[in-house]
């Protein structure tokens, strides 16, 4: 299968810090490619440097056959990106937003027409075409966003954090889009800070502090899970503040929704059937399958839990 | 006993547009309240009332004892507003931006350094004291924006979406933050998109077209809709009152 994006060695300072400190992945073309981190891990670095807007301090990148730094003004019409926060003219309606970005494209007009119906019905705007941007709910926002990126036909999307302050209504709808997207056979790049969205992705990238920490996809990446992991029953769900330390032989306790989780060391032995016993105010423990949220708090919490204690 | 919030048909108009519809709602001291809707429900209008932001153009609402439309002076020294949109200063330290919203709330001097001490004690934030605001992670600035909110130790404290783009792992802390202040009785009034985190909330109400269209704990709305989760409760409610309004 032929690659959208093979990366070798991206390196970049942002300030005197090191923002990304030697990443290599490849994205075969048509993938649904999610990348998920903690704040500041170089998500959105990473993003713009593969967008073309910011160059690499060193490392090489192909995107869709084409070297970054050389053919950027090519690839600038093949690619497209939404950035977190993408700047809509709140002034402008929805249709007059489009044919902006249209414009900024030199779109020809009989194409131009074409793309824009088609695109308002795909992405449900129709009705609200009329409506000024800045009127628009947040998932309508995005959604609109979404289609000024498409405008161009780009075979190779990044969507950074797309759905961060979407209702959980219009955030289904807005993956519904992206998976219509994958199968025009269009790349995807998505960044989420939503672990169920990443769940939904072929491949995953979890990067910490500038590097890959583990990648693959989501089923391959939660066979890797380095712990056994527990539902307590009876406590309330943040009775385990992460300033306390857990009960002995427990690695991590933490809320999951309305349940408290427990990760405890190595594989299941008798003791640990009764490990609720451990727990006040818990009347049963029952043995579980982790989930990517559970992956993302093995990996990255006992360092944030680090860090909050060396700074007591 | 006094209620922290209590509104009766509270209802906030933009031309011929009811984005708040007469909302009526009584809030107790120290209760974690989540306030959810979908985008354009009209959560962070009714915030901007209750924070004596926005006038309301019918109906009335008390907060911290005070009258949402003739007290907003009392409401301001009473209350900690975390809004939507960032509102600290990314180019200054994280040190400055406390001592500006400090200043704000009308604290100085000793009383002022006091505060700041014990707030980034427990927020955790002395260690960033004297970096600039925009090259902390994005949780961390979320926690300082935060620890602005409460420097005037407020009684009632509005987060509007406080973990919107917050990893797993920086919204736990945050919300253990939430719930050490709800211990010591401060009001939490919260909104979130995240459903997992909004089953730490005591009550949680569900805003539809600037109405309430659910409110109970979550235990009471998972038992009444029969869902596992608060997301399917949520979805069911919203694509509920979705049909009722197409079909009328
Ligand atoms: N100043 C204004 N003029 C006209 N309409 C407005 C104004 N402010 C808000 N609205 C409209 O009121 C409705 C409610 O908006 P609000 O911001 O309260 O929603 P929200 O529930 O906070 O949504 P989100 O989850 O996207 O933050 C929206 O339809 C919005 O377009
Ligand atoms: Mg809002």
């Amino acid at each position: 299968m032929s690659l959208a994006l093979r990366i070798r060695d991206l390196i970049k300072d942002h300030a005197g810090e090191k923002a990304l400190k030697g990443i290599s992945f490849e994205v075969p073309e048509g993938a649904l490619f999610g990348i998920i981190g903690a704040d500041g891990a170089g998500k959105s670095t990473l993003m713009t440097i593969l967008a073309t807007l910011m160059d690499a301090d060193s490392g090489e990148v192909e995107e869709l056959g084409l070297d970054l730094k050389k053919d950027f003004k090519i690839l600038r019409h093949r690619i497209a990106f939404m950035p977190q926060r993408f700047s809509l003219y709140p002034d402008l309606t929805v249709v007059e937003n489009l044919h902006f970005f249209a414009d900024l494209y030199d779109l020809d007009p009989a194409e131009k027409q074409k793309r824009l119906s088609d695109l308002l019905k795909f992405s449900a705007l129709e009705p609200f075409q009329k409506r000024r941007a800045g009127l628009l709910s947040g998932g309508m926002k995005q959604k609109l966003a979404l289609c000024c990126c498409l405008l161009h036909r780009p075979s190779l999307i990044y969507l950074d954090e797309p759905t961060v302050g979407v209702d959980p209504v219009a955030r289904r709808d807005f993956w519904i889009l992206l998976k219509s997207l994958k199968s025009e056979g269009i790349t995807l790049v998505v960044s989420t800070p939503y672990m169920d969205e990443a769940k939904l992705c072929d491949t995953l990238l979890l990067l910490d502090h500038g590097k890959v920490l583990d990648s693959g996809s989501p089923r391959e990446m939660l066979s890797r899970y380095p712990y056994s992991l527990y539902r307590i029953r009876g406590p309330k769900p943040l009775a385990y503040s992460a300033r306390k330390e857990p009960p002995q032989g427990v690695s991590l306790v933490y809320p999951a929704g309305g349940e408290l989780r427990a990760a405890v060391d190595g594989g299941m032995n008798a003791s640990q059937d009764d490990l609720w016993k451990d727990f006040p105010g818990a009347n049963a423990s029952e043995s579980m399958t982790p989930d990517i949220e559970d992956l993302f708090f093995a990996l990255l919490s006992r360092e944030q839990a680090s860090l909050e204690k060396t700074v007591k | 006993m006094q209620a922290s919030i209590e509104t009766r048909d509270l209802t906030r108009r933009f031309g011929s547009f009811i984005a708040v519809d007469r909302l009526t709602l009584r809030v107790e001291r120290g209760e974690v309240f989540g306030f959810l809707g979908a985008n354009g429900a009209g959560k962070t209008t009714a915030i901007r009332m209750l924070c004596g932001l926005l006038q309301p153009s019918s109906g009335t609402g008390k907060v911290a004892g005070c009258d949402i439309q003739t007290e907003t002076d009392g409401i301001r020294s009473r209350i900690g507003y975390m809004p939507q949109k960032f509102a600290l200063y990314p180019d200054f330290s994280v040190e400055m931006n406390m001592r500006l919203y400090g200043g704000l709330y009308g604290l100085k001097g000793q009383a002022l350094r006091d505060r700041m001490d014990v707030i980034s004690r427990l927020l955790n934030l002395e260690p960033l004291l004297s970096q600039r605001t925009d090259s902390i992670p994005w949780g961390w600035q979320q926690r300082l924006n935060l620890a602005c909110a409460i420097l005037h130790k407020p009684e009632i404290l509005f987060l509007d979406e406080p973990t919107a783009s917050v990893d797993p792992v920086s919204r736990r802390h945050f919300w253990d933050i939430i719930a050490e202040l709800a211990a010591s009785g401060t009001t939490i009034f919260v909104t979130s998109h995240y459903m997992d985190e909004v089953e730490y909330c005591g009550r949680v109400a569900i805003l539809v077209q600037g109405r309430i269209a659910a409110l109970d704990t979550p235990v009471g709305l998972k038992t009444t809709y029969g869902h596992a989760s608060l997301g399917e409760v949520f979805l069911d409610v919203v694509e509920r009152a979705q049909t009722t309004s197409s079909t009328q």
